[in-house]
C-alpha cells in the first residue's frame, strides 16, 4: 500500500514523474537508434567500398566504438562538446563552463555507439545474400544502383531485422547511462526520487520493471516485423 | 597542439586503474560463470520448476540496464533495516563487492544462454554413441558433452568477457576508481576530454585485444581437427607453416 502510494498518481505520488521520465528514455533511445541506423548504413557501405581508405575508416570506427566502454564515450561527447561550446561562448563574452544540451549529446553518443553495432548487423545481412542473386541481377544488365535498390536492399533488410532488434535492446539499456550527464530520463528520475524519499529500492526496482516493460513490448513489435518480412521466404520443413 | 607530456602523465595515471578493472572482471566472470552453468542446466531441464525460474532470471537481467542492477544492490538494499543489521552488511556496504555482485549476476544471465547454446550444439549422435557404450549420464556429460560444448561456445564466451571488461566501467558510478573512474576525474580536472579519452580508450582496446588473442589461441589448441593437414614431404606446406 505504501509502495502504491509512492508510485501512484496522487499528490505525493511519483507516478507522473516516472512516466514522463519513461517517455524521455524512449525518446532519447529512438533518436539514438535512428541516428545509429543512418551511421550504420554509411559505415557498412564504406566497408564494402572499393577504396581502401574508406574501408579503413569504417574498420577503425567499428573497432574503437565497440571496444571502449559506452560510459567513456558519453563522457567524451559531453565534456568534449561542452568545452567547444564554452570556448565559443567565451568569444561572445560568456564566462566559465557552459554545458552542452544533455538530450542532444545523449542521443548523439548513443547513435555513434549503436551505429558501430548496426554496421556489423548490416554487413552480415548483405553477406547473407545468396551469390546467385547478385550474379543474376548483373546478368540481367542492372546498374549497380538498380541492383542495390531492387535486389540487395529488400533482402538485406529482411535478414537484418533480428540483429537490428538486438541493437534496439542495447540502445534502450544504454540510455540509462545518459543519466550521468544529467538528462532526466528514467534512471535520473529514480535517483532524484530515491534521494528525496530515501526509498532507493522502490525507485530502482520500479525503473527496472519499466525498462523490462519497454523491452518486452518492443520485442513483440520486432517479432511481428520479422514475421511480416519473412512471409515470402520458403522454410525447410 | 599535441601535448605529449600531458598524454604521458595521463597514460601513467590511468594504468593505475587496470588492476581494479581486471579484478572486477575476473571476479565477476568466474563467479558469474558458475551461476551461469547452473542456470544453463536449469534451462535445459524438462522440469518446469527449474526451467521457469531460470527463464525469468535471464529475462529480467538481460532486459534491464546494468546500471539499474548496480544501483539496486548498492543503494537499494540499504532501504531494509533488517539487511543493515545482518552479517552480510559489511560486504553490501562496500562499493567493491556490490559492483562485483551486480556484474556477476548480470554476466550469469548472458553466459547461461551461451552455455545452453553450446550444450544444444553437441550432435545427438555423439550422446547416443556415449550412452550405447554404457556410459552413465554423468560420465557421458563429463567426457563427451562438456568438452564438445566448451569448445563450441568459446567464441561467444570470449565476446561476453570482453563485454564484461567494458561493463566494469559502470563501477565508476558507485565511486570505484577503475580506468573509467580515473578518466572521468582527470577530465573534470583538466578539461581535456579528448586526450584522456584517447589514453583510456587505448588501454581498453589493448585489454580487449589481449583477451581476444588468448581465446583464439585457446580455440586453435582445442580444435586440432580444423587445422590444415600436416605438411607432406613433397609439398611446400612446410615453408608456409614456418612463416605462420
Amino acid at each position: 500500500m505504501q509502495y502504491l502510494q509512492l508510485m501512484g498518481f496522487g499528490p505525493d505520488g511519483w507516478g507522473r514523474d516516472m512516466l514522463a521520465a519513461t517517455g524521455m528514455t524512449v525518446a532519447v533511445s529512438i533518436a539514438g537508434f535512428f541516428g545509429g541506423i543512418v551511421l550504420g548504413c554509411l559505415s557498412a557501405a564504406a566497408k564494402f567500398s572499393r577504396f581502401t581508405f574508406l574501408r579503413l575508416i569504417a574498420e577503425f570506427y567499428t573497432t574503437v566504438f565497440r571496444g571502449v566502454p559506452d560510459l567513456l564515450i558519453i563522457y567524451l561527447f559531453y565534456f568534449g562538446s561542452s568545452s567547444v561550446i564554452s570556448t565559443v561562448a567565451a568569444l561572445f563574452g560568456a564566462q566559465g563552463f557552459v554545458s552542452a544540451p544533455a538530450l542532444l549529446i545523449g542521443a548523439l553518443a548513443i547513435g555513434v555507439v549503436s551505429g558501430a553495432y548496426q554496421t556489423q548487423v548490416f554487413v552480415g545481412a548483405v553477406n547473407a545474400l545468396a551469390k546467385g542473386e547478385i550474379e543474376a541481377a548483373r546478368a540481367c544488365g542492372m546498374t549497380p544502383f538498380l541492383m542495390f535498390r531492387r535486389i540487395v536492399l529488400p533482402q538485406a533488410v529482411r535478414f537484418a531485422i533480428p540483429g537490428v532488434g538486438n541493437v534496439w535492446q542495447l540502445v534502450l539499456k544504454e540510455s540509462a547511462l545518459i543519466s550521468v550527464i544529467g538528462l532526466v530520463e528514467l534512471m535520473r528520475q529514480s535517483q532524484i526520487g530515491a534521494g528525496s524519499t530515501r526509498q532507493p529500492f522502490s525507485f530502482y526496482l520500479t525503473a527496472g520493471a519499466l525498462y523490462l516493460l519497454i523491452t518486452f513490448v518492443s520485442g513483440f513489435g520486432f517479432r511481428a516485423l520479422e514475421r511480416r518480412a519473412m512471409r515470402g521466404v520458403r522454410r525447410a520443413a | 597542439m599535441l601535448d605529449l607530456t600531458f598524454l604521458g602523465e595521463t597514460f601513467v595515471t590511468l594504468i593505475g586503474g587496470i588492476p581494479l578493472t581486471l579484478q572486477l572482471t575476473a571476479l565477476s566472470v568466474v563467479s558469474g560463470g558458475v551461476l551461469a552453468f547452473v542456470l544453463a542446466l536449469m534451462r535445459s531441464s524438462r522440469n518446469p520448476f527449474l526451467d521457469v525460474p531460470a527463464r525469468f532470471y535471464i529475462f529480467a537481467f538481460r532486459g534491464t540496464p546494468l546500471l539499474v542492477q548496480i544501483f539496486i544492490i548498492y543503494y537499494g538494499l540499504s532501504q531494509f533495516p533488517a539487511l543493515r543489521q545482518s552479517v552480510l552488511w559489511p560486504f553490501l556496504r562496500e562499493a567493491y563487492w556490490c559492483a562485483a555482485i551486480a556484474l556477476a549476476l548480470n554476466t550469469a544471465a548472458y553466459s547461461a544462454e551461451v552455455i545452453r547454446g553450446g550444450l544444444n550444439a553437441v550432435p545427438a549422435g555423439q550422446i547416443e554413441a556415449a550412452r550405447s557404450f554404457g556410459m552413465t549420464r554423468a560420465l557421458a556429460f563429463r567426457r563427451i558433452i562438456m568438452p564438445l560444448a566448451l569448445r563450441q561456445m568459446l567464441p561467444a564466451y570470449s565476446n561476453e568477457i570482453i563485454l564484461m571488461v567494458k561493463a566494469t566501467a559502470l563501477a565508476s558510478t558507485i565511486t570505484l576508481m577503475e580506468i573509467t573512474g580515473i578518466a572521468a576525474k582527470l577530465i573534470s580536472q583538466s578539461y581535456r576530454p579528448v586526450e584522456v579519452f584517447v589514453c583510456a580508450g587505448a588501454i581498453y582496446l589493448a585489454l580487449n585485444f589481449v583477451i581476444a588473442r588468448i581465446f583464439s589461441k585457446l580455440q586453435y589448441a582445442l580444435t586440432p581437427e580444423k587445422r590444415e593437414a600436416p605438411a607432406t614431404a613433397s609439398g611446400n606446406r612446410i615453408e608456409e607453416a614456418r612463416h605462420v
